[in-house]
């Protein structure tokens, strides 16, 4: 029968088989919510900072039909992916010089993985000072911390070429530019791929950073400090979901991308 | 060093040297090529601040930052700053860690917990620590536990997730053997379960630190009173910007420090294999 159920209607049974599998993970979420809303209804406690999920909900309401929240998003976002286009150009120059060029690397290599290992946002203060608080400064900040693990797993992936592959390339003949492009990057796209995985989510984190270093401008980072400022619980938690979400969706996004190029590489080969 | 030569895609063209003081002066130049980007740079920047190219307000030259350093290393502040910072690493280290060894022992051990917990935590871990400042500021005001609870949590991601996954990635094979051996599942823990798990735990408490040290100056940058994250905002806000690069130059110092020193812990802890692993992973440079 459930078979039967399942072909007539195949969404409705995913769906069953979905939470078969997953109930016991929205038990916790549930519960909580239960509890949250429980403690807001009955009382117990008078805080302004204990709102209702009910509070929260209008409050997100207001937020996506006046139009703020997509303001606000819209800024975080333009700002993320111009810092991440620039920091991984330059990520992928610098880590592809520093994998391919032994004499480059021995000069630069040391100097950046020193610096690499200062905290990235206690440059936020000199940036400050050279680049001001506007969307400049913040970009700048932005594509540093995308810079950092393109070029760390770049440089990796380049460096891991199997010894045996290049052996085989130079038997061939293979010139340089043929061993680069056919054996090389074929062998590092993986791990190079990571690096770029990683400067999404890492420059995800410095726009959150950036827009509470360098206050000015809209962005989520503003709403959030909005709702702190003002003592609006709702507005903060509010903020809290969609920074999450974002970073579940870049996260999900780049998962998707992953398996795919993954499943691309090996179905050719 | 040479094996790391070979396996470079193009192996630099200039080949062993044979004659031993060629290959003393080669080896030599290695040892020096490193030191010199950074000493140009530095050469750069002190010309240029001393021949007037660059404001101080804009760049405070190299020697007037060696003065601040020393000067707030030898009034004390350097010290309590230090000490402010270190026992906020250290509490909300402590804390995170152990509630994560705790939580991902539990979750590895007992597999319903995980179904019922890991989704939860997964989604929670999405929201990075300076999202929950707000959050935990309006809760617990801007005190010390602030500190404590962010730099906990930051810690306590890494811990959990590796924790869980060392747990789970005992072979099958070796627990195949203990059953047959009549172990209890006391004894399959400990036994079997643990020391294999141990690298991969240790792992996870070394990303714990790097994870709280970072959060450490994210927490002070925004909120504190002291600290070295505090003491790159005095300065920002004061305009010393030899202050802010001084006290950056102390945080870097620290970070490396620790960093190396539990490398070494890890080599010690997880054995010779996984630190190799790690030691070409992670700088992908050889030193």
């Amino acid at each position: 029968m459930t078979t039967a159920q399942t072909r007539s209607f195949p969404k409705a049974g995913a769906l069953h088989a979905w939470l078969r599998a997953r109930w016991r993970g929205l038990v916790l979420p549930a519960a909580a919510i239960l509890a949250w809303w429980a403690l807001a209804r009955l009382d117990w406690v008078s805080t302004p900072l204990l709102v209702s999920p009910g509070k929260v909900l209008d409050t997100a309401a207001s937020q996506i039909s006046s139009g703020r929240l997509w303001r606000a998003l819209s800024a975080s976002l333009a700002r993320e992916f111009t810092g991440f286009a620039i920091g991984t150009t330059l990520g992928l120059v610098l880590g592809a010089l520093l994998g391919l060029l032994p004499l480059f690397n021995r000069i630069v290599g040391p100097s950046f993985n020193t610096f690499k290992q200062i905290s990235l946002f206690a440059w936020i203060p000199l940036i400050s000072v050279w680049f001001g608080l506007g969307d400049v400064a913040k970009v700048t900040f932005l594509s540093l911390a995308a810079l950092v693990p393109v070029v760390v797993n770049t440089c990796d992936g380049i460096r891991s070429t199997p010894t045996t592959l290049l052996e085989v390339a130079r038997v061939f003949g293979y010139t340089r530019w043929q061993t680069l492009l056919h054996v090389v990057l074929p062998a590092a796209a993986p791990s190079i791929f990571t690096g770029v995985y990683l400067a999404l989510i890492y420059s995800w984190l410095a726009t959150i950073g950036a827009e509470y270093l360098l206050v000015a401008g809209h962005g989520i980072g503003n709403t959030l400090i909005e709702g702190s400022e003002h003592f609006q619980m709702d507005l903060v938690i509010f903020g809290m979901f969609v920074i999450g979400l974002v970073g579940w969706s870049m996260n999900a996004l780049a998962r998707a991308l992953e398996r795919r190029l993954a499943r691309h590489r090996y179905g050719a080969a | 060093m040479s094996g790391n030569t070979l396996s470079a895609p193009f192996p630099s063209t200039h080949h062993r040297a044979t004659r031993p003081p060629l290959a003393l002066l080669r080896s030599a130049g290695n040892r020096l090529l490193p030191w010199l980007l950074p000493l140009s740079l530095l050469a750069l920047w002190q010309l240029g601040a001393s021949r007037g190219w660059i404001s101080p307000q804009v760049l405070p030259s190299p020697h007037f930052v060696w003065l601040t350093l020393q000067d707030l290393y030898s009034s004390g502040d350097l010290w309590l700053n230090v000490q402010a910072s270190m026992q906020r690493v250290l509490v909300g280290f402590a804390a995170g860690s152990l509630l994560g060894l705790a939580l991902g022992a539990a979750m590895g051990l007992w597999r319903p917990l995980e179904a019922y917990i890991l989704p939860t935590f997964n989604a929670l871990v999405q929201i990075p620590v300076l999202a929950w400042l707000p959050f935990v500021l309006l809760l617990v005001g801007i005190g010390e536990p602030l500190k404590y609870i962010l730099i906990a949590k930051a810690a306590l991601v890494p811990v959990t997730l590796n924790t869980l996954q060392g747990f789970r990635q005992t072979p099958a094979s070796l627990l195949e053997v203990a059953r047959v051996y009549g172990y209890t599942r006391r004894q399959q823990v400990l036994e079997v379960v643990l020391p294999h798990a141990l690298p991969t735990l240790f792992t996870g408490l070394r990303l714990g630190f790097t994870k709280a040290w970072l959060s450490l100056v994210v927490v002070e940058l925004v909120a504190s009173s002291e600290g070295l994250g505090y003491l790159i905002v005095y300065g920002r806000q004061l305009f010393q910007l030899d202050l802010v690069m001084a006290a950056v130059i102390v945080v870097g110092a620290i970070g490396y420090a620790i960093d190396k020193l539990l490398d070494v812990a890890e080599a010690r802890a997880g054995g010779g294999q996984a630190a190799t692993r790690l030691g070409t992973a992670s700088t992908g440079v050889h030193a």
